[in-house]
């Protein structure tokens, strides 16, 4: 996998499942629950997030619920990673089955809504392309990387089925 | 060095014979849990792309209690699915409106110590009251469970909390959690919780149920008690034998935690958490006399039958006052049904309340008593970030069946010990 390259869309502490994806649209289609994605926090973010952009936030990211579509919703709006000081677990193991790379950024303070960052899951490696500042973040451990590579779980199941029959 | 019991839990279902923290290893899943809202309807259509059944019948439970029951097209449809999933892949433990799955589970049997559980909902915790690993997983990861019968983990250190002494009146488990929240804060993720203490010897396994359910809010993987003869004693209420070695599931003496915290019981208030955040607590009287609109005793949490007996001990020859509705879902059919026998129901709709059927509802705005603008309201339930009973701009209050129904009483919150005898 190769670098992500994107503008930053910035968030504060415990952006949680009923802000990422809110209960009252939850029986509705993933495109719709998509559009309501953070609604409650920046209106904005929806309509206007590019492929490739960049979350970053504080502590706690995606706590809460297991509703899939809190994860599910940011691979539909094509956001190329998180970053964020910590995360919740289930939203953690969701982003990355959807194949949405979540790091732990401990320097999330130095960035800015706006600024050009270029991140490497695999190396572990940040830069901001605006301040030219890059930082040593832990890489994605190995056996979830193959998974994101894979694209997510769903091609990753596929993949291990296939070589099952083949076996 | 020993071992904690999730630890042991792990390494069993691992096939191994011991774990350490921060390891990565795949388990065998010996039940999943999957619900309406999370389950068949986002699996099915991945088996079917897949062209792949189900694991193990046997091993999946099915539980539709999000969407229950139906209000409209959508939510009838997401009910039917399950309904056709479960004859399809032949799955015999199907629980359709019978209440909400973290307390349906253990009524019916499904729960012995020692068991690795994967559940599609992130209070799936709740189910380590009974010596278990229970986790919550998303739909995506639960397709996997539902496929392969297994799943990885990263071993998670676990957290020991120890309660001394005896209760306050008024102050009950949830209380526990909510000053929890605050001193440990929700970001524990990657952790496991152990609770002990001569305290938590003392309760009831629905009062154990409430400490494990909210380890979901402290971040936790699962929140676990290892089981004694309340445990087994439940156990045989449900209609089963408890396994033959369920009191070998404990931690090692010398087993080695992240941290370890010991509280007094005795010290402890009557609590609510303010909005948005669980952790966002205090001591009941630093919240009195605000005003609310709604107040709600439902959810997994917080509409047990000793919940329904906390209201009723407040609400008994009271009545709730005029500018506020009390909405009442018991967390399931049979506790609905056992609130009915003992009478319990009838002193909470004497006083005004109005009964709502089993289920999440109002607790995730999936069904009725969803909040509108600028509304507040006092529930019972585990959370109450931005939006999360509907309204983005509702706030909601959080405390325990005593509190709740206090408020309800004075339209205000009030320290529920001034109703009590």
């Amino acid at each position: 996998m190769s670098s992500i390259i994107g503008n930053v869309w910035r968030f504060g502490d415990e952006i949680n499942s009923d802000l990422l994806a809110p209960g009252l649209y939850l029986k509705a289609a993933n495109e719709i629950m998509a559009t309501h994605c953070l609604e409650s926090v920046d209106p904005t973010f929806a309509k206007s997030v590019q492929p490739g952009d960049i979350m970053v936030a504080g502590h706690n990211f995606g706590v809460g619920s297991a509703r899939e579509q809190a994860a599910l919703s940011l691979r539909l709006l094509k956001v190329g990673a998180v970053l964020a000081d910590s995360f919740a677990r289930i939203f953690y193991r969701n982003a990355l089955n959807f194949g949405v790379p979540c790091l732990f950024f401990p320097h999330y303070k130095d960035i800015l809504a706006g600024d050009r960052l270029s991140v490497d899951a695999v190396s572990g490696k940040v830069e901001n392309l605006t301040s030219g500042k890059s930082y040593a973040v832990d890489p994605i451990p190995a056996h979830l990387m193959e998974m994101i590579t894979d694209g997510g779980l769903m091609p990753h199941l596929k993949r291990r089925l296939e070589k099952g029959k083949a076996a | 060095m020993g071992q904690t019991l999730v630890e042991k839990i792990i390494a069993r279902a691992a096939g191994k014979a011991s774990v350490r923290p921060s390891e990565i290893v795949t388990c065998k899943v010996d039940l999943a849990m999957i619900v309406d809202s999370g389950g068949p309807r986002k699996i099915w259509p991945r088996l079917k792309e897949l062209g792949v059944g189900v694991w193990d019948p046997e091993k999946i439970v099915v539980v539709s209690d999000h969407f229950v029951p139906a209000v409209d097209a959508d939510t009838a449809a997401i009910l039917k699915l399950s309904r056709e999933f479960v004859r399809e892949f032949k799955i015999p433990h199907f629980y359709d409106m019978k209440g909400i799955c973290h307390v349906v589970l253990p009524e019916n049997g499904h729960l012995q110590p020692g068991m690795f559980i994967c559940g599609g909902d992130s209070h799936s915790t709740m189910g380590g009251a009974y010596g278990c690993y229970m986790a919550g997983f998303g739909g995506i990861e639960m397709t996997g469970v539902c496929i392969t019968g297994e799943i990885w983990t990263r071993v998670p250190e676990t957290i020991r909390v120890d309660w001394t002494g005896k209760f306050n009146q008024a102050v009950v488990a949830k209380d526990v959690m909510l000053f929890l929240c605050r001193q440990l804060g929700m970001d524990n993720a990657f952790t496991a919780i152990e609770y002990g203490g001569d305290t938590v010897a003392g309760m009831s396994m629905s009062e154990r149920g409430v400490l494990c359910n909210m380890a979901a809010e402290l971040g936790c993987e699962t929140g676990v008690i290892a089981p004694d003869e309340t445990t087994l004693a439940a156990i045989r209420a449900a209609g089963k034998q408890p396994i033959a070695d369920a009191l070998t599931w404990h931690s090692d003496r010398d087993a080695s935690y992240l941290s370890k915290h010991a509280f007094n019981a005795t010290e402890l208030q009557p609590q609510i958490a303010a909005p948005h955040a669980p952790s966002n607590s205090g001591p009941v009287g630093d919240y009195a006399k605000i005003k609310i609109d709604q107040a709600y005793i439902g959810a997994c949490v917080g509409a047990k039958l000793s919940d329904l007996r906390m209201a009723a001990e407040v609400l008994k020859g009271r009545k709730i006052a005029s500018n506020v509705r009390l909405l009442v879902a018991p967390s399931s059919q049979k506790i609905y049904a056992d609130a009915a026998a003992d009478g319990t129901l009838g002193i909470l709709t004497d006083a005004g309340a109005t009964m709502l059927a089993s289920g999440c509802g109002a607790c995730a705005a999936l069904g009725a008593g969803v909040l509108s603008e600028g509304e507040v309201c006092i529930s019972s339930t585990n959370r109450n970030f931005k939006g999360r009973m509907g309204s983005n701009k509702a706030e909601v209050y959080l405390g325990s069946p005593y509190t709740v129904a206090a408020a309800a009483v004075a339209g205000q919150i009030a320290d529920p010990r001034e109703f009590l005898s």
